[in-house]
């Protein structure tokens, strides 16, 4: 069908815009064309492919990135928007440790199960500890209804959620 | 409740225990690998031109311009693929009078739903491809459409495919003991009419297939995001004309499946097509928009139903008749029938009930094909049959409970056969009743109910009793012809190190069966699960199976790790009594150790793997290690499996503006023996929330033209974390007895039960107004409409 899918990949190189940006802490030089979307960036320049394509909408999360700290639907922005912006992936949080304590609590929880979703959903998780670090259920729920999980009943990520936010009042010093 | 498992009952089994699933941890750390994210050299992107109208003749189609368009490789219309393949009958002959014309990869010369696939352009990505598509001309003349089941069915009514006469796809009566003398009789009669729309699984992963084909050694390999690889296989082979040996299928990753990606697809059909025809290897993703308009769609049924009752509450009879839709073809290789089949087979079949008619009538539509969908016919069945009970229960003054507790099978009456022919091996329906109404403290919540009623705050409490069907044996298939496996198998192989690898025919789509196997291997071999390492998916690694699907993949591929585990023990035995010149049935496994009847450590595991792989020189004579093992299962007592439960909804209605606020949600699962409760209860809570998500929310909005409404996920609701529920579980294990390990399956139970009991809370809510509410999903606008407030 194609016309409700947002524009992808490398098109007429001779509109090709240079964009540098920092992505998981590395810096990044990349010609883009102005149709290339965010998320078919960091797949297919970079190899990142723990962000996903899923609604193409901005309403599921499944491209949930950090784009200069902030929470972002990677499906609603184009590359050469974010010259000079700082992305932060699943991959590259996963590697800093910044995530541990959320992933380790999902999967004690079993709060994953075909993992589609999971990149989207500890981001947000991460975003709404560090803004609130003892959030009720009903705000964890809140806080990750940008979200759609498919195949959790949700409970056991809202489960996850408040064990890592004891877990991290826990190690704080 | 655990009931004791003899072979693996140890101090150190894992059976019954929550442990975390191990491959999960790479998904977490956003190193999945699903299809898409796959890259191979000189792959090339299929995008779809798609018929726009609901039916159509297909007057001219002109790809020069799309030819000529940058990037592009190939552009592949009907006429490049004839020749190349066998159309696909979606028609098994176990299903009397099913039928179903021949269906292609793309349209020849009509289309029959907006969306089909008419024409691929093969680009070097996907955009391209895109960009191409847009260059394509084509003239459609449209046709009338035909959306209306009950128009479809009408006398009169022009058939979709002339050659088949009628619209009427499948058909199927039931009538058992005396209905209409117990209607006549019966103290008491309700009756409603009940409707249910059509929605889809919305798996996160859109369906996704690669194809390569190398023609240098005439090969063909699929990635797929598939829960049946063994049965693509065989179709792929089939369908165009390879010989079983040309082809393997691999599912990695799976993002989500419900039952979705188990069916044969014309676009997944052109694209291996076009694999073979280009020799390259190819990929298709299917977008958010072609995912709703493509994928199967499920439910779309009219039912009116019927209940009789004598004045002390026992259901007399029971009669419905049911209207589905299934678009304009019967999917491949399952079928369509299956879903309308579940619905009049399961139909009240919890109760004790012996006069039981109905009339299934399966109508050809131009909308999407629906089938088989996460708990197949269950969620129809249930919402019915239990709708009826609370509004019996209503009309003879009776709680709703009570009516149930009378008329529920007794659970000392098994074997049971229903009145539609069903075979229950042993369930435990009062029991579950009774747990479900302690763990909710039902009558606290009734109390506290009426107490916020006086305040003018309208709380529903809905319960729902409910059986599930597992396991499917060669009768459900493959007996009509399909190829699709009811057996499932496992190898296991000891490695040097003392460690195993242990593949298996089932597949993982998130549901944690690779741990389940894990699981039961470890501790059929007294291994730490650490040193038990699974395969799963791949036709070339995997024993033959069927895959996961039908809520199999514990009560059968678990049992067929169990008795591979089981076999490779003794194997294992017989080395090490040989070479520790003692009697293999005095010696066990523990702790990674050949030990002795006291326990004593004899032998590691992996001085023995080091003896029979390094070290023969050292056995004694004669002595040829076997550390391979390979054990099939398939039931053969019963046609299927049953599980069943009990289920509560307690939610509150704005009756202001229609809005819904579920509150909290039980479910009492007897699933038979848990091998893992923590992975249990969230398969039943996902299954819960699939079950309100259609209940509640999800519906494909179709115009009278045939043309989808809803068709992105801003549009189309499905359930988000803060309008769900917390969902308490709790479990009854009754096991089976047909098989060592006893587990029947747990999948689809959440499903099948949630939407009859969020109806009935709703309508429990609703009851000071005296009104109902009887269609799904519940939209606040159906509430404000029963309210009078449209």
């Amino acid at each position: 069908m194609g016309r409700g899918r947002l524009p992808r990949a490398t098109f007429g190189m001779s509109d090709a815009v240079a964009i540098r940006l920092t992505v998981n802490g590395a810096r990044v030089e990349r010609l883009v064309a102005p149709r290339l979307n965010l998320v078919d960036f960091l797949r297919d320049e970079l190899g990142l492919t723990g962000t996903h394509w899923s609604c193409e909408h901005g309403a599921c999360g499944a491209c949930t990135v950090l784009i200069d700290g902030a929470l972002a639907r990677g499906c609603l922005v184009f590359a050469i928007q974010l010259d000079g912006a700082n992305v932060e992936t699943i991959e590259g949080l996963t590697e800093s440790g910044a995530l541990a304590e959320v992933q380790a609590a999902f999967h004690a929880r079993n709060a994953v199960q075909c993992g589609f979703c999971s990149a989207g959903m500890l981001l947000a998780a991460d975003a709404l500890l560090r803004r609130n670090p003892e959030p009720s259920r009903e705000q964890i729920r809140a806080a990750l209804s940008g979200n759609y999980c498919r195949c959790t009943g949700y409970h056991a990520i809202v489960d996850a959620v408040a064990d890592a936010a004891r877990e991290r009042a826990r190690r704080k010093p | 409740m655990t009931a004791p498992l003899a072979a693996v009952d140890r101090p150190a089994s894992y059976i019954g225990k929550s442990v975390p699933r191990p491959n999960a941890k790479r998904l977490l750390a956003g190193r999945g690998q699903y299809v898409d994210d796959l890259r191979l050299p000189r792959l090339a992107h299929v995008a779809f031109l798609r018929c726009p109208h609901a039916h159509a003749r297909l007057k001219s189609l002109d790809i020069a311009a799309a030819t000529r368009a940058p990037g592009v490789v190939r552009v592949v219309t009907a006429q490049d693929l004839a020749g190349r393949y066998t159309p696909w009958v979606g028609v098994l002959t176990h299903f009397k009078g099913l039928k179903s014309p021949p269906q292609h990869p793309l349209v020849h010369d009509r289309a029959t739903w907006q969306g089909e696939p008419v024409a691929a352009v093969v680009a070097e990505s996907r955009a391209l491809a895109e960009d191409a598509v847009a260059l394509i001309e084509i003239v459609w003349e449209e046709l009338p459409p035909l959306t209306d089941m009950a128009a479809a069915l009408a006398p009169g009514a022009v058939p979709l495919h002339a050659e088949l006469g009628d619209n009427l796809c499948f058909g199927r009566a039931i009538d058992a003991g005396a209905v209409d003398e117990a209607f006549a009789k019966a103290d008491c009669v309700v009756e409603e009419s009940y409707s249910f729309a059509r929605h889809t699984g919305v798996c996160l992963e859109p369906r996704s297939i690669l194809a390569d084909f190398d023609p240098a050694d005439g090969r063909l390999t699929v990635h797929c995001s598939s829960q049946a690889p063994h049965m693509m296989k065989e179709i792929f082979a089939r369908h165009f004309h390879l010989p079983e040996t040309a082809v393997r299928v691999i599912c990695g990753d799976v993002g989500g499946s419900f039952g979705i990606k188990i069916h044969v697809y014309p676009d997944d059909m052109a694209t291996v097509a076009i694999a073979l025809l280009l020799g390259r290897p190819v990929k298709f993703v299917a977008d958010r928009l072609e995912s709703f308009v493509s994928d199967i769609h499920a439910r779309e049924h009219r039912i009116a139903a019927r209940m009789a009752l004598a004045k002390d509450g026992t259901i007399a009879a029971l009669a419905i008749d049911d209207v589905t839709g299934v678009g304009p073809y019967s999917t491949y290789p399952r079928t369509s029938a299956v879903e309308g089949n579940q619905v009049v087979g399961l139909t009240g079949a919890w109760y004790r009930c012996r006069n039981y008619r109905a009339n299934l009538r399966v109508a050809f539509q131009t909308k999407p094909p629906t089938t088989q969908y996460r708990a197949v016919g269950h969620p129809i069945a249930t919402s019915v049959t239990e709708a009826l009970v609370d509004r019996a229960a209503a009309a003879l003054g009776l709680d709703p409970v009570e009516l149930r507790r009378r008329n529920l099978i007794p659970d000392d009456a098994y074997p049971w056969t229903t009145a539609s022919g069903l075979k229950f091996e042993k369930l435990s329906h009062q029991a579950a009743l009774e747990k479900l109404l302690t763990l909710m403290d039902y009558d606290g919540l009734r109390r506290e109910q009426a107490e916020l009623r006086r305040r003018n705050i309208h709380r529903g409490i809905g319960i729902a009793c409910f059986v599930e069907l597992t396991n499917p044996g060669p009768a459900f298939y493959g007996v009509g012809g399909a190829p699709i496996s009811a057996q499932d198998g496992c190898t296991l192989r000891l490695d040097p190190g003392g460690t195993v690898t242990c593949a298996t025919g089932v597949t993982e789509q998130g549901q944690g069966t690779e741990t389940m196997v894990a699981q039961i291997v470890a501790s059929a071999l007294g291994l730490a699960m650490d040193k038990i390492r699974v395969v799963t998916g791949d036709t070339e690694r995997a024993p033959y199976g069927g895959g996961t699907w039908a809520s199999r993949g514990c009560g059968i591929g678990g049992e067929a790790a169990l008795q591979g585990a089981l076999a490779l023990k003794a194997n294992i035995l017989d080395l090490a009594g040989a070479m520790l010149q003692a009697e293999p049935a005095a010696l066990d496994l523990a702790g990674g150790w050949v030990v002795d009847r006291a326990g004593n450590r004899r032998i590691g595991l992996d001085e023995v793997g080091r003896a029979a792989y390094f070290r023969g020189d050292t056995l004694p004579p004669g002595v040829q290690p076997e550390l391979v093992a390979t054990r099939h299962y398939m039931p053969r007592q019963y046609p299927f499996a049953f599980t069943n439960g009990a289920q509560a909804s307690y939610l509150e209605l704005d009756v202001e503006t229609g809005f819904i606020q579920l509150l909290q949600h039980w479910v009492v699962e007897d699933c038979g023996r848990v091998v893992n409760p923590l992975l249990v209860e969230e398969q039943i809570r996902g299954g819960v929330v699939q079950g309100i998500g259609g209940a509640l929310f999800e519906e494909c909005i179709y115009d009278q033209r045939g043309q989808l409404l809803n068709g992105t996920l801003a549009d189309y609701l499905v359930p988000m974390a803060g309008e769900m529920p917390d969902i308490v579980v709790a479990h009854i294990e009754t096991p089976t007895a047909e098989s060592m390990l006893g587990a029947k399956g747990a999948g689809e139970a959440g499903t099948g039960g949630a939407p009859a009991a969020v109806m009935n809370a709703v309508n429990d809510a609703l009851a000071p107004f005296k009104v109902r509410v009887t269609a799904q999903p519940i939209s606040p606008w159906r509430v404000l409409a029963a309210l009078g407030k449209g």
